[in-house]
């Protein structure tokens, strides 16, 4: 079959690779009918995520049809079922997947030997991510295993285009879940970093979630624009101070709620110092990550409110804020997303039409387009917001 | 094709078979050529600098050998970092002063002048290579180009921005998994403890 694979630093190639196969009752085999290039891709393709392999198939957010059960999944899934895969591997059984934390199940990570030692205690496995993470194969190809098959997966009924359903396996319970994780108030302004495609979910849910005010922070005109569609007030970082526009908009106190949509590639730009300082510690390899969003959430936030990290982090950050974090009284809440504890509802609001969450998506090509597609999703060329790949 | 980071691969895992178009341009592949070529320049340079300074008559300049060679690894690993446009343009104001050094060492007393000017017209190439790669990445990966679309429609309300407004405030945040209090959990009030008896 043809997959977007891995090869190393801004490498990802159009490659014929084996089928996938069954090798445990409960995997079944899908046929990819749609999938999707997310942000947390890009610093795969940076390789600022460590324990890549050259090799590996890239893609954590996919949709299809069911073509092959084991025998372990009976009753729970059988051929011809229309599926969106959470990007998360969960098998439904341990302790922590009984509480809903389904990122952090303790049997889907097949390294797990690798990830206790580097994370302390292992997280869950996930598709086409890191050999921390199990290293499996993700879904930018035209086939994929999903392991834990019985209890990994969103069951979706026909009649509903691709497009709308398939950013329930990452994206739109990434943004809900952040916005969750702010217990959003009426009287709430909810100030959110990064106006890529999971920032523009978090904008929706804050605002479905019924925040009295939203704030979107981005320095991309269109995407400002599409904030701004949502229902958001934006701050272009480029043209205005952030701390200065947020206290102003807040009556001086600073936003209860703050959400870090963008993670450990914050732009770098000589307006914003850390950002300069940050990148040259990462190039040497004394830093992994740039945290200069983190920094000015810890800043600007008011006492006692909740900072959420939907942003991927990958290891090690430098100059956080520690004293303002502990006087003010910050909670910070963060995790790679429990996507099933929250699908079920937001497939309800899709069907519903409160929420349509494929106006996101800019551009639908080809998985043969797809390593073209990486740059210029990267580059932000062509007013690219989110790339659907159809293989 | 066989790699071997396969072993790192279960049995039914997919497999490279025959590897297809990279996302890496003809620019991309220039500017990691010359980001190694850079680096193992620089070591030379650090490492065996008197070899340099002999074969260009330059004796006794040692220290420019080693500085430069430290620049090139500098240079060197910019440009083979994402960055690698700001690595090839900085390896281009490297080779300015690399010339500016050959130059002043093409004197009539130096009696190595032809090695010299053998390293000048290599250097005169690699330069030309920086500027070459330097300028096609920079149109291949020029921030923001071509078309500028409007979103201005795209709200993702079927229903309208206005009726989207708390719609969904009949969600309820769960209080379990305990690792997810909500914040009006915490402050209710703890329950009346029983008197002492
Ligand atoms: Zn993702
Ligand atoms: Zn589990």
């Amino acid at each position: 079959m043809k997959a977007l694979v891995w090869h190393g630093k801004e490498d990802i190639r159009y490659d014929t690779v084996s089928d996938p196969e069954i090798e445990h009752p409960r995997d079944a085999i899908v046929k990819v009918t749609s999938c999707a290039i997310c942000g947390s891709d890009l610093h795969l393709f940076h390789n600022f995520i460590p324990a890549m392999m050259p090799g590996d198939i890239m893609g954590h957010e996919m949709m299809g049809e069911v073509v092959e059960v084991g025998s372990g999944v009976n009753g729970h899934l059988k051929k011809g079922d229309r599926v969106v895969v959470p990007f998360t591997i969960i098998c439904g059984e341990c302790d922590q997947c009984k509480r809903g934390n389904f990122s952090v199940c303790q049997n889907s990570n097949r390294k797990k030997h690798l990830a206790d030692k580097v994370f302390g205690h292992a997280t869950a496995g996930l598709f086409g991510y890191t050999h921390l993470t199990g290293g499996y194969p993700g879904g930018q190809a035209e086939y994929l295993r999903v392991p834990f098959a019985d209890a990994t997966h969103i069951k979706v009924p026909d009649g509903i285009p691709d497009e709308k359903l398939l950013f329930l396996g990452d994206i739109f319970p990434t943004g809900w879940q952040a916005a969750v994780q702010c217990d959003i108030q009426p009287t709430d302004t909810v100030a959110i970093w990064g106006c890529g495609p999971v920032g523009q979910m978090a904008i929706r849910s804050a605002v479905l979630l019924g925040a009295q005010r939203v704030v979107a922070i981005d320095r991309v005109p269109e995407r400002l624009e599409m904030a701004e569609a949502g229902g958001a007030i934006t701050i272009n970082f480029d043209e205005e101070s952030v701390v200065e526009r947020l206290n102003e908009l807040t009556g001086g106190e600073g936003p209860e709620k703050c959400i870090d949509a963008v993670g450990l590639e914050a732009h770098v730009t000589p307006s914003l110092p850390d950002t300069v300082y940050d990148r040259a510690k990462q190039m040497v390899g004394m830093e992994s990550d740039r945290p200069h969003v983190l920094r000015e959430m810890i800043y600007v936030c008011r006492p006692a409110g909740v900072i959420s990290i939907p942003g991927v982090y990958g290891g090690l950050v430098d100059k956080i804020p520690m004293g303002q974090l502990m006087n003010k009284g910050l909670t910070i809440r963060t995790g790679q997303t429990h996507v099933n504890r929250w699908t079920d509802d937001l497939l309800r609001r899709i069907e519903e039409g409160q929420i349509d969450p494929s106006f996101v998506i800019t551009h639908t090509v080809s998985l043969e387009e797809g390593p073209e597609m990486y740059k210029v999703f990267r580059d932000k060329q062509d007013s690219c917001v989110k790339v659907v790949l159809k293989p | 094709m066989n790699y071997l980071s396969n072993i790192a691969r279960s049995e039914g895992d997919p497999k490279v078979i025959r590897s297809g178009p990279s996302s890496l341009g003809s620019s991309d592949r220039l500017a990691k050529g010359l980001g190694w070529f850079s680096i193992g320049l620089g070591l030379a340079g650090l490492i065996a600098p008197r070899r340099i300074t002999r074969s260009l008559g330059m004796e006794g300049q040692e220290a420019i050998v080693r500085a430069f060679g430290a620049r090139e690894i500098g240079t060197g690993i910019v440009s083979l970092s994402v960055d690698k446009r700001l690595g090839l343009w900085s390896r281009v104001a490297g080779d300015a002063l690399d010339i500016a050094t050959l130059t002043a060492a093409m004197g009539r007393d130096n009696p190595k002048r032809d090695n010299v000017q053998l390293a000048l017209a290599m250097v005169l190439g690699v330069t030309a290579l920086d500027v070459i790669g330097a300028r096609a990445l920079g149109s291949r990966h020029e921030y923001g180009r071509g078309e500028r679309r409007s979103y201005r429609d795209r709200s993702g309300f079927p229903k309208g921005i206005q009726a989207a407004r708390g719609m969904a405030r009949d969600f309820g945040t769960p209080s379990e998994p305990r690792a997810m209090p909500t914040l009006a959990s915490v402050s209710e009030p703890a329950p009346p403890r029983q008197a002492l008896t």
